[in-house]
């Protein structure tokens, strides 16, 4: 592998465009845990009532709030390394230039996977800012969760990088999207905890790996670090150890032909 | 190829260099050196290797076969050094969007690791160099087709490079763009660049190489000066006549002229001056008969041939 320090040349690239338009860029994951809290929070929460977690009565909201966190997490990587790095390499051909210079793909494709990270990182960032507002998060254990979303965001957006070198056009992101992301979405320990599925069902889920982020990141912001957060991190520093290299190797056969 | 043997160590240097693609051979056993200081045009019609040619230069593709160094180095193991000093205008136009006209210059001066400040002030030179400094805070989008090939050739010199490589450059600019790129880069000879460019413009290979190859189905046909090839396969002059008769066609056979006939149209390949042409222009036709100086495009179709290839 053909790695040096100068990747941070594509990050920073990447950085300053983010720079031109971050007005905008900040606002969904500002406006969306409100609105999330408020459909849960005001709506659901009357009917749900509070639930055991470790041994802890607590409210459905504060069972709520670390997974918007964790699932944004997933997502801003996820999504910066699928359409955005599709657009950037299939579109705007700006990989071939980069290519041209003393650049390795290897280089360019940490650049853009530490990118991901980075959004991650920032609408953590953010996330925890507006949900602290509401005292729904424990200090100083919360802090944890901005080097945690460092490690996921590596994780998602090495995931989406491997999406990005075998998909033949942009449509089929809509694949992986509806099998890995949705069901994560949904299943992953993030609405509610995996106990209530059936054990084939918990089986699947303890796979995917929004399940262990949710873990981490529920165990930092209620201050309640047990076992399944040093589980969680390790599950997700191998799965970054294994799909980064193999996102760079999909994105080498597909670039050098 | 003999007449080729580089007298100073070679810039580019290739040797039965081969590419396939599946089962088709782009480039199928090609060999030849850049020399320092000149300007060395690949020709050839679409499709012919001459892009395959240029990418393995550069490492965007691999070569299947075959040895290529560059300022002596092997393109395989020392990519980064070579690709340190080297400047790439490809053929398709990679400008990124989403920057400036200026800060595409800027950004892509920091991936060759120039400091910021230099690099701004990189930007700065080849922003006026290339006659884009009213542009600068424009996006590429916002360009016109020749003002944006003008910033690929102006990013491509970002990291003073000593050699230049252009692939197709003046592709579907206008005369006055053609012009001022082609000035740009007799400006860049003289200074002592070394430039490698492809083209299928017969008119740019004469008026910028100094030594060209035309390859065609990924083989080298020729390769000499602009106008050694002329005297070589075409001579000294053309004469073109429009509905020849059949009396001119008759003459042109038997005194063993070498010629094309294209049905509605006679090109016949002249090694003497006017006489010939007096003597047809009395003789087989009044009018619609026409003199001209040879050029590399009747070298070019008479060694590729005229039918389309795409």
């Amino acid at each position: 592998m053909n790695l040096s320090g100068r990747f941070v040349r594509v990050w920073q690239r990447n950085l300053i465009v983010y720079r031109q338009t971050w007005k905008i860029s900040f606002l969904p994951p500002l406006l969306e845990p409100l609105l999330y809290l408020a459909a849960f929070g005001v709506g659901l929460s009357g009917m749900v009532g509070n639930l055991q977690y470790r041994g802890e009565e607590i409210s459905y909201v504060e069972y709520l709030a670390p997974s918007l966190i964790a699932i944004n997490i997933m997502n801003s990587a996820f999504f910066e390394n699928t359409y955005s790095s599709f657009v950037r390499m299939y579109y705007q051909k700006m990989f071939d230039g980069m290519m041209a210079t003393p650049l390795t793909v290897e280089e360019i494709i940490a650049g853009e996977i530490a990118w991901g990270a980075t959004k991650s990182v920032i609408g953590t960032a953010i996330m925890m800012v507006v949900i602290s507002l509401f005292g729904l998060l424990r200090y100083p254990e919360t802090l944890l969760i901005l080097p945690v979303s460092v490690l996921a965001g590596l994780a998602f957006g090495s995931l989406g990088m491997f999406f990005t070198g075998i998909v033949r056009n942009i449509d089929l992101f809509n694949l992986p999207i509806f099998l890995f992301i949705t069901p994560m979405f949904l299943f992953g320990g993030t609405f509610f905890p995996i106990d209530a599925l059936p054990s084939w069902a918990q089986t699947v889920a303890l796979a995917f790996p929004l399940t262990h982020l949710v873990n981490v990141v529920r165990d930092a912001g209620l201050g309640r670090i047990g076992p399944d957060f040093w589980w969680g991190l390790a599950y997700l520093s191998i799965f970054v150890v294994f799909f980064f290299p193999v996102s760079v190797r999909r994105m080498r056969q597909r670039l050098i032909k | 190829m003999t007449n080729l043997q580089p007298a100073r160590k070679a810039v580019v240097e290739a040797g039965d260099l081969r590419k396939n693609f599946g089962k088709t051979a782009a480039v199928a056993g090609i060999s030849f050196s850049v020399l320092p200081g000149e300007c060395f045009g690949i020709l050839g019609p679409n499709g012919a290797g001459k892009t395959t040619t240029v990418r393995m230069i550069y490492g965007f593709s691999p070569p299947s076969a075959g040895t290529m160094r560059v300022f002596g180095l092997d393109i395989a193991r020392e990519g980064r050094q070579i690709r340190s000093r080297i400047g790439v205008c490809q053929q398709e136009n990679n400008l990124d969007p989403e920057l400036s006209v200026r800060q595409n210059l800027e950004v892509f001066a920091r991936y060759f690791g120039l400091p910021a400040r230099v690099a701004g002030d990189k930007a700065t030179k080849l922003l006026t160099f290339m006659s884009l400094d009213h542009r600068g805070d424009a996006k590429p989008m916002e360009l016109s087709g020749g003002l944006m090939r003008r910033l690929m050739v102006a990013r491509a010199l970002i990291n003073d490079p000593a050699l230049l490589i252009l692939d197709e450059p003046t592709t579907g600019l206008d005369p006055q763009s053609r012009h001022q790129v082609w000035s740009r880069l007799e400006e860049l000879k003289h200074r002592g660049m070394t430039l490698l460019l492809t083209t299928h413009y017969m008119d740019e290979a004469a008026r910028l190489c100094d030594r060209l190859i035309i390859l065609d189905h990924g083989k080298i046909l020729v390769q000499g000066t602009p106008a050694e090839l002329i005297r070589r396969h075409v001579g000294l002059d053309v004469i073109e006549v429009a509905e020849p008769s059949s009396e001119l066609l008759r003459f042109v056979q038997s005194s063993g002229l070498q010629h094309e006939n294209l049905g509605h149209r006679l090109v016949i390949y002249s090694r003497e001056r006017n006489s010939l042409y007096h003597e047809i222009g009395e003789r087989y036709c009044r009018e619609g008969c026409t003199l001209r100086t040879a050029t590399l495009e009747d070298v070019f179709l008479k060694l590729t041939g005229r039918e389309l290839r795409d």
